[in-house]
């Protein structure tokens, strides 16, 4: 049992080093950052978290924000709500102004202190689809297009390839059948009434991995004219997979924007058999922006290659967007302020005037308002071709009046 | 090694059986009492409020798990869905009746025992991994109810946002009264299981464990006090769910996923099966493991690792170790953190007097 002292007195010891190691810190603009790296969703994770801490170093090499530099904590939780609540009390312990958020779940149970505690974070791409609405939920910011802006934007981008007129067309919309997946359901609904198409609803049980009957359904009995696919995880690469074995061109195969990463592309056989499927996107696809440019200077300048996750352009692209939406409401914040004494209020009055941040066309023209919290919803389609991914349309938005006209619905709802 | 256990004589019932007959143990109850009650909350910085918050919840959750699979020996793998049972069930009353947290709080249990009583049924037939794969099915059913039912689950989200608890016309929105409220019913659920495992239906529990069939023999109702098991280790699980709800705010399901199940089982299995103070080192661990890995990791990661590859190792990291712990434990000391914790009192016991 003297191994037992021991033990404990090293136990105590290395405790206590920790503990003063990380309490020292200097006076940055800390920024809490919520990842997945190891959970359900680690494959965007590993890829997201990498591009969003790039992005911040970048900035803070060449001299940071308005001289600022920026510090991002990451804390990873493994998608499990207890441990995302337990970094929020950290982030807020250690003075951060802005909290990117990783999960819908986590969103939903961190909505109401975020609010009490005036602190905006932000959820692109998850979350609730209402929370769009800044006046009902001040204090989150999508930042990008919610579930119902991609249901419309898909919509449109069929009614586009369909020639122009939807009356009478079939649209499958399969989903994961689950919150995300039931969300886009209401602005389907609507514009199905407004346009006139046929509407079948199609859904995947989790965890998503067996959906034979439905494409089938889908391909030979109901015969789609154009699919949607809202799918999550491991279910974007086996509808890819079912739809290619029926038989049905890829080409009329949407997915929504967790439905189309490179590594689902890879998990269903690669780039060369999955020729025409196209995904929307709200950050853009592929290593040409001047930005991923100056990213693979700044590494070459240490004497580094770039980093792995760079070659997964989808999620490492959507990682520097969120980072520069963020760090330019923060250069917001502090202009208007004057000062780097900023505030999460401050903070979210800077989200607020984002407008025509482009990042050379990484970042859709979107415009962020005291109302508009996703910043209008803009979507781009890239679609597999020669291998790779090919924009086929410019940043879009689909009938944008729908999805307004469902936000004020909801909020005279509550 | 501080005080002596002999000349303690109990000259009634009423001391023969109290908890802690020595008075060092009372004191030490007392002095632990005051430690949570009066300096925790005076002096520690809201973020580790937070965390025995989230601890609170998970000792009632792990306690309830331990009645039924440490004391009456039946495996449960939906502990999560009974949680989210009463979870739903407290926040529609809430925000539909207007119920305050004295009422919404034991209805949620309550209901959620009436689930467990069901899927406790099979317990009289089936034992062992067949009883693990009944409850798992339990777990997707109710799952899936709750997601398909927009009377329960509150519409396409699946998810009711719930006011914060008020107390005599006080809201509770601080960390710090947040802290007294789940504190509080944490102490009620440790009271309340010391006290039911040294009863007759405790003592009942741990004979069907022990060997059901000599338990039917000595006149014991093995059906019966099986549901009596699911019912309150459900019960449990349905309060910590209400707490949860209650924390965050908002009742959602996929806060009471599989694998919040599997965690509450590596907590009671960590811990200690078939003991209190196990349930709580248990719950203790499995919150506080990620976070105390995490700033090792952040105090000494960059010595070993790159910067802009560390955050990936500690994720990683903390698995790894998560993982080889549970197997540390499992191998060096199967009855877990309360027999280490038991031994480690029973050498200072006579220390330094080893003989």
């Amino acid at each position: 049992m003297r191994r037992l002292d021991k033990l404990l007195f090293g136990a105590g010891l290395a405790l206590a080093a920790a503990g003063a190691a990380t309490s020292a810190g200097a006076a940055e603009i800390v920024i809490g950052l919520q990842c997945d790296r190891t959970g359900p969703t680690q494959t965007v994770g590993t890829f997201l978290c990498p591009g969003y801490h790039d992005y911040v170093s970048l900035v803070n090499s060449k001299g940071g924000v308005e001289g600022n530099m920026i510090k991002p904590l990451e804390i990873d939780h493994e998608y499990k709500v207890p441990a995302g609540v337990e970094a929020y009390a950290l982030h807020k312990k250690e003075g951060a102004v802005l909290i990117s958020l990783y999960g819908t779940p986590h969103t939903q149970a961190l909505t109401q202190k975020l609010t009490e505690d005036k602190i905006p974070g932000t959820s692109p791409g998850f979350g609730t689809a209402a929370a769009a609405n800044g006046e009902n939920f001040p204090y989150i910011f999508p930042i990008a297009a919610s579930y119902w802006s991609q249901a419309s934007a898909g919509v449109e981008y069929v009614r586009t390839q369909l020639g122009g007129d939807l009356k009478g067309k079939k649209i499958a919309y399969i989903y994961y059948d689950n919150p995300a997946g039931r969300e886009p359901l209401p602005v389907l609904h609507k514009l199905r009434d407004r346009l006139g198409f046929e509407l079948k609803e199609f859904a995947v049980p989790p965890p998503g991995i067996e959906m034979s009957a439905q494409v089938l359904d889908i391909t030979r009995r109901f015969r789609a004219d154009f699919v949607l696919s809202h799918l999550f995880g491991r279910a974007p690469s086996v509808s890819m997979k079912e739809f290619k074995r029926a038989g049905y061109p890829l080409e009329q195969v949407l997915g929504f924007v967790w439905a189309g990463g490179e590594a689902d592309i890879a998990a269903a056989g690669g780039f060369d058999r999955v020729e025409g499927y196209s995904a929307m996107q709200f950050a853009g696809v592929g290593s040409d922006y001047p930005v991923l440019d100056e990213i693979r200077a700044m590494y070459k300048a240490d004497g580094k290659d770039p980093p792995e996750a760079m070659a997964s352009t989808v999620y490492y692209n959507r990682g520097v967007f969120v980072a520069a939406i963020h760090l330019k409401a923060i250069e917001n914040a502090i202009k208007a302020k004057g000062s780097a004494d900023i505030t999460g209020e401050d903070v979210k009055n800077g989200f607020e005037q984002i407008s025509g941040f482009t990042l050379g066309g990484l970042v859709p023209p979107m415009e962020i308002t005291g109302f508009d919290h996703e910043g209008g919803g803009w979507v781009r389609i890239f679609q597999v071709k020669d291998a790779k991914f090919v924009p086929v349309t410019d940043w879009f938005q689909g009938y944008r009046d729908a999805v307004v006209e469902l936000l004020k619905e909801d909020a005279s709802r509550q | 090694m501080f005080h002596r256990e002999s000349g303690y004589y109990k000259t009634t019932y009423k001391g023969d059986m109290a908890f802690y007959p020595l008075p060092v143990g009372r004191w030490s109850v007392a002095l632990i009492g005051i430690l949570f009650l009066v300096v925790v909350p005076l002096f520690l910085d809201p973020y580790y409020l937070s965390i025995l918050c989230l601890i609170s919840i998970a000792i009632v959750g792990a306690l309830g798990l331990n009645i039924l699979l440490g004391y009456t020996g039946q495996i449960s793998i939906g502990h999560a869905a009974f949680m989210s049972v009463g979870a739903y069930t407290a926040a529609n009353l809430i925000t539909k009746l207007d119920w305050p947290f004295w009422l919404a709080v034991p209805s949620g249990g309550i209901m959620a025992a009436a689930v467990g009583v069901l899927v406790g049924i099979p317990s009289l037939r089936i034992k062992g991994l067949y009883l693990a794969i009944a409850t798992l099915a339990a777990q997707f059913i109710i799952e899936w109810v709750i997601n398909h039912t927009p009377a329960i689950s509150g519409g396409v989200q699946a998810s009711i946002e719930v006011p914060r608890p008020t107390f005599f016309g006080e809201k509770l929105d601080t960390e710090v009264e947040l802290y007294y409220f789940l504190m509080a019913f944490a102490a009620v659920a440790i009271v309340a299981t010391m006290n039911l495992v040294r009863s007759r239906i405790g003592r009942a529990f741990i004979a069907i464990r022990d060997q059901d069939i000599a338990a039917e023999i000595i006149g014991i109702n093995v059906f019966r006090y099986k549901l009596y098991a699911f019912a309150i280790s459900s019960f449990y699980a349905g309060v910590a769910g209400v707490l949860y709800t209650y924390y965050l705010s908002i009742a959602n399901y996929e806060q009471f996923l599989i694998v919040v199940s599997i965690d509450y089982l590596a907590m009671v299995i960590i811990g200690g099966l078939g003991s209190v103070l196990g349930s709580v080192f248990g719950a203790v661990f499995v919150t506080l493991f990620p976070t105390v890995i995490r700033i090792f990791m952040d105090a000494f990661g960059s010595f070993f690792f790159d910067p802009v590859i560390q955050a990936q190792v500690t994720a990683q990291f903390r698995l790894i170790l998560f993982g080889a712990l549970i197997m540390f434990f499992l191998v060096v000391e199967p009855e877990g953190l309360n027999r280490l914790w038991l031994n480690i009192r029973n050498y200072f016991r006579v220390w330094p007097f080893s003989y």
